[in-house]
């Protein structure tokens, strides 16, 4: 039961250090510091008290006495994901799982791993190597990025319309309830009994309980994979041989597209051979048995050509594959290299939508001044535009974040949605009552209700609470025309 | 072909206002599932219909009452299908069922479940409410995962509507290999294929003998066929083989009350892939590469969820048997307050398919 009288900050302290060690409570404002934001760093808040502990049992007493005196709780990975979830509550604890890096087990019968939150999602694909296993969702912050964060936004990557999302690729997790309660969901079998509260947990942004184990099904890794990369005079020719390949039965492993930005800033930093003088770069990789990917390489290659691409070149070795991936994966820090700031947004849309998405996305950036370059997990419509700015010049983060919203308005109208895989978070809550009315935010928070009353898990994100949606209803950003007349098309 | 929400809503708002239970209904085909239904018939099958495909997206929406029979004709022109396999039920079943009751048939473990392919639904909730959630896209994090909740929830949540599915192209082969032997060597067997980055798409043991199932590009499966050195069981003997068995229509599934099995109850595990349930492995169905067995006869519910913990999953009473009593896995107290809550969310009059899941809910 909550009770009223406000603990004070030592007071929250020592009932702290009365479990945890010392050293791994944290209250003086330098130590701090680096906790006050996520990968999204312009949005920053200091928090009121930071604590690491090392069991499940500290964990528990930390979120009961958090209960007990209505105090939020703010739990954290590794800080790197990208719409501000795990930012800080100036009156809150964060609550960081960054002790849990054990991996529990790697069962190569059963294809599974038991893993400690904390665990990096790169960590278990090379513990699961050694068995020709690996773990199918791949987020670019693999390296760096926990598979307790993973499951809080329902993490994708490239691999994810052949092999899955977040939420496909999860057996079980041990989860604590905002009381310190441990429930299991899920088992080691494919489904449970009941309401399927697993489904409901992966992409819950830390609002409805903290995870503190997780077991995961791994994959055999593909006896063989290759990449065909293509080049195109227009969008509209490599959006179209994106929708060739599908129809033609192919599953790709990955499908990304780059525009000219984005090719020609990766091809700078990486200098993997992109043709720079192309409008759009296709990258389909294909895996399997090296009869089917030999099969489904000469097929790709065949559509490409008959869509009209002006440069093919496929991998004949794993180091060529892997140059080809290399500018892809770095088009975030290469973009980085020609502006001071970018913003990465994250809106999903109908794949056929894309040229008219782009074409607006032009017209907006005109409008704003603002240079866009766009990378695109072209398989499943996942769209991220990176908006480049200069944080130093006053405004124009300000209008970045206008410009970035108008980007998923205009998703939300083609009938896609405001974000593919990197959360609502603080960022995109005040588009939420784009995507969504009224009515399904009150039920969104009814949810919210049932795991927790008192809303001190993770407050202020994710989810408007419906005061706040009709202030965002009524603050509308000075408005301009995003020709809705394409959006019938949708 | 008609789109009969409003009236769906009205007739909602009416029982919520009489304070009268609804029993919801589609093709009535999984009337025995679940535990005994009461309430008032609400009939969604009039309320069908594919509302949008886009073969080039992947992306089908169609209404709840769409038979699956409708659905997978028009996907079957474009040479596409419902990759989770769902039992059709002689031509009953609909797609808003199928979902509620989280039915896939024996691709599941490699393919994913209709769980995993729903991409959006729409519902008519307690207060009468038609929402929104999800979408017509592959990857959408926004808001709670209300789509995948309803898979399962056998209606207790709302009057499912509407639902978008990611759909998946047809294997352009696909062939059967067997192997005789026991129970036990098979569920070893079949995990250690399941480990081999092979193109399977199912594995089953019955009586005696292993069945496993290679889809996808022609030359990746002859090639595996000829590397495994078994026997191929020939192609309509296959098809018939794992239609019999998605469909629930081996003799091992009769409920016809003149064979042996009599109408006993049929329990259905979900467990662990590799773990050996030593008293009832030999007389189950083993599929899904050993995490779904099934099995009949008249047991203790009791025992059986004893036996269904050890190895690492639970079981359900899938026909048969008591219907007014439980007929799923016990829940933890724990859980059972958070899906009550959760329930109230959705449903705060409880209205909808009352005491079908669960008795106390």
């Amino acid at each position: 039961m909550s009770t009223t009288n406000k603990l004070s900050k030592d007071e929250l302290c020592q009932l702290f250090r009365g479990f945890i060690a010392p050293q791994n409570v944290i209250a003086d404002e330098e130590t701090l510091k680096p906790y006050e934001c996520d990968g999204l760093s312009m949005y920053c808040e200091m928090p009121l008290i930071v604590v690491l502990p090392e069991t499940v049992s500290q964990v528990q007493d930390v979120l009961r006495i958090c209960h007990s005196h209505a105090i939020p709780v703010v739990a954290r990975g590794a800080g790197t994901g990208l719409c501000a979830g795990a930012m800080p509550n100036a009156e809150g604890v964060v609550l960081s799982l960054a002790k849990f890096i054990n991996i529990l087990e790697i069962n190569p019968q059963t294809r599974t791993a038991r893993l400690q939150p904390g665990v990096r999602n790169l960590a278990i694909s090379e513990a699961a190597a050694e068995y020709g296993l690996y773990y199918g969702p791949d987020p670019s912050s693999q390296i760096a990025c926990t598979i307790g964060g993973n499951v809080a936004e329902n993490s994708g990557g490239v691999h994810c319309l052949k092999y899955g999302l977040t939420v496909h690729n999860v057996l079980s997790v041990d989860m604590l309830t905002v009381e310190g309660e441990k429930v299991t969901l899920g088992s080691d079998g494919l489904d449970s009994c009941g309401l399927d509260l697993l489904a409901l947990i992966n992409g819950s942004e830390g609002l409805l309980g903290v995870i503190t184990e997780i077991q995961v099904k791994l994959l055999p890794i593909p006896e063989k994979a290759r990449v065909v990369m293509a080049g195109f005079d227009n969008v509209q020719q490599a959006g179209d041989s994106v929708g060739g390949i599908i129809a033609s039965g192919i599953i790709p492993a990955g499908l990304e597209m780059m525009d000219s930005y984005a090719i020609s800033a990766a091809e700078d930093f990486a200098k993997a051979g992109y043709p720079k003088e192309a409008k759009a770069l296709l990258l389909c990789e294909v895996d399997g048995t090296s009869e089917e990917v030999q099969e489904h390489i000469e097929q790709v290659e065949k559509l490409f050509n008959s869509f009209g691409a002006t440069s093919i070149r496929t991998s004949q070795t794993e180091a060529e594959r892997a140059l080809l991936w290399k500018g892809r994966k770095s088009a975030f820090p290469a973009v980085g290299r020609i502006s001071p700031d970018y913003y990465c947004m994250d809106g999903t849309i109908p794949r056929g939508q894309l040229a008219h998405v782009l074409s607006e996305m032009q017209r907006l950036s005109e409008y704003y001044q603002l240079r866009v370059a766009n990378v695109f997990h072209a398989g499943d419509g996942n769209l991220h535009p990176l908006i480049l700015f200069d944080a130093n010049i006053p405004g124009e983060f300000e209008k970045t974040e206008e410009f970035g919203g108008k980007i998923l308005e205009l998703c939300v109208a083609v009938g896609g949605c405001i974000t593919g895989e990197h959360g609502v978070g603080i960022e995109k809550i005040r588009q939420m009552s784009v995507q969504f009315t009224e009515l399904e935010l009150l039920q969104f928070n009814a949810i919210k209700d049932a795991f927790d009353p008192l809303g001190t898990l993770n407050p202020g994100k994710g989810v408007p609470t419906l005061r706040r949606c009709q202030e965002y209803r009524s603050i509308e950003p000075k408005e301009i025309n995003t020709n809705k007349e394409g959006a019938a098309h949708g | 072909m008609d789109d009969i929400s409003t009236e769906l809503q009205q007739q909602v708002l009416a029982a919520r206002n009489d304070r009268q239970a609804l029993n919801i209904i589609g093709g009535g085909s999984k009337s025995f599932m679940g535990r005994k239904a009461i309430g008032e018939r609400l009939d969604v099958s009039g309320h069908s219909g594919i509302v949008n495909y886009q073969p080039v997206e992947l992306v089908l929406t169609a209404r709840a009452g769409t038979p699956l029979t409708e659905i997978e004709a028009a996907l079957a022109e474009n040479n596409q299908m419902l990759a989770f396999e769902p039992p059709r039920f002689s031509g009953m079943a609909t797609i808003g069922g199928t979902l509620a009751c989280n039915q896939s048939g024996p691709g599941r473990p490699w393919a994913g479940s209709v769980r995993d392919h729903v991409l959006g639904v729409r519902l008519i909730n307690g207060l009468g409410e038609h929402l929104k959630f999800g979408g017509q896209v592959m990857k959408n994090v926004a808001g709670y995962d209300v789509s995948r909740l309803q898979a399962g929830a056998m209606g207790s949540l709302g009057v499912i509507t509407e639902i978008s599915l990611k759909v998946l192209p047809k294997p352009a082969a696909s062939r059967t290999v067997v192997w005789d032997m026991g129970a036990r060597d098979a569920i070893g067997f079949m995990n250690q294929l399941a480990a081999r980055p092979k193109p399977l798409s199912a594995a089953c043991w019955l009586q005696g003998r292993l069945y496993v199932r290679l889809s996808g590009a022609l030359s990746a499966v002859e090639a595996t066929v000829k590397e495994w050195k078994t026997a191929e069981l020939a192609q309509n003997k296959a098809d018939e083989f794992w239609l019999q068995l998605g469909q629930q229509e081996l003799a091992f599934f009769d409920k016809d009350s003149s064979k042996d099995n009599a109408g006993m109850p049929l329990w259905r595990f979900s467990v662990n892939s590799a773990a050996n349930i030593p008293s009832l492995d030999e007389h189950s169905i083993i599929d899904w590469g050993g995490s779904q067995r099934w099995f009949r006869g008249e047991q203790d519910k009791l025992h059986m969820e004893s036996l269904a913990v050890s190895a690492g999953g639970q079981v359900s009473l899938y026909s048969g048997g008591d219907r007014s009593a439980e007929v799923m896995h016990s829940t933890p107290e724990a859980l059972q307050v958070i899906q009550k809550r959760i329930k109230a969310s959705f449903d705060p009059d409880g209205i909808f398919n009352p005491g079908r899941l669960y008795n106390w809910m």
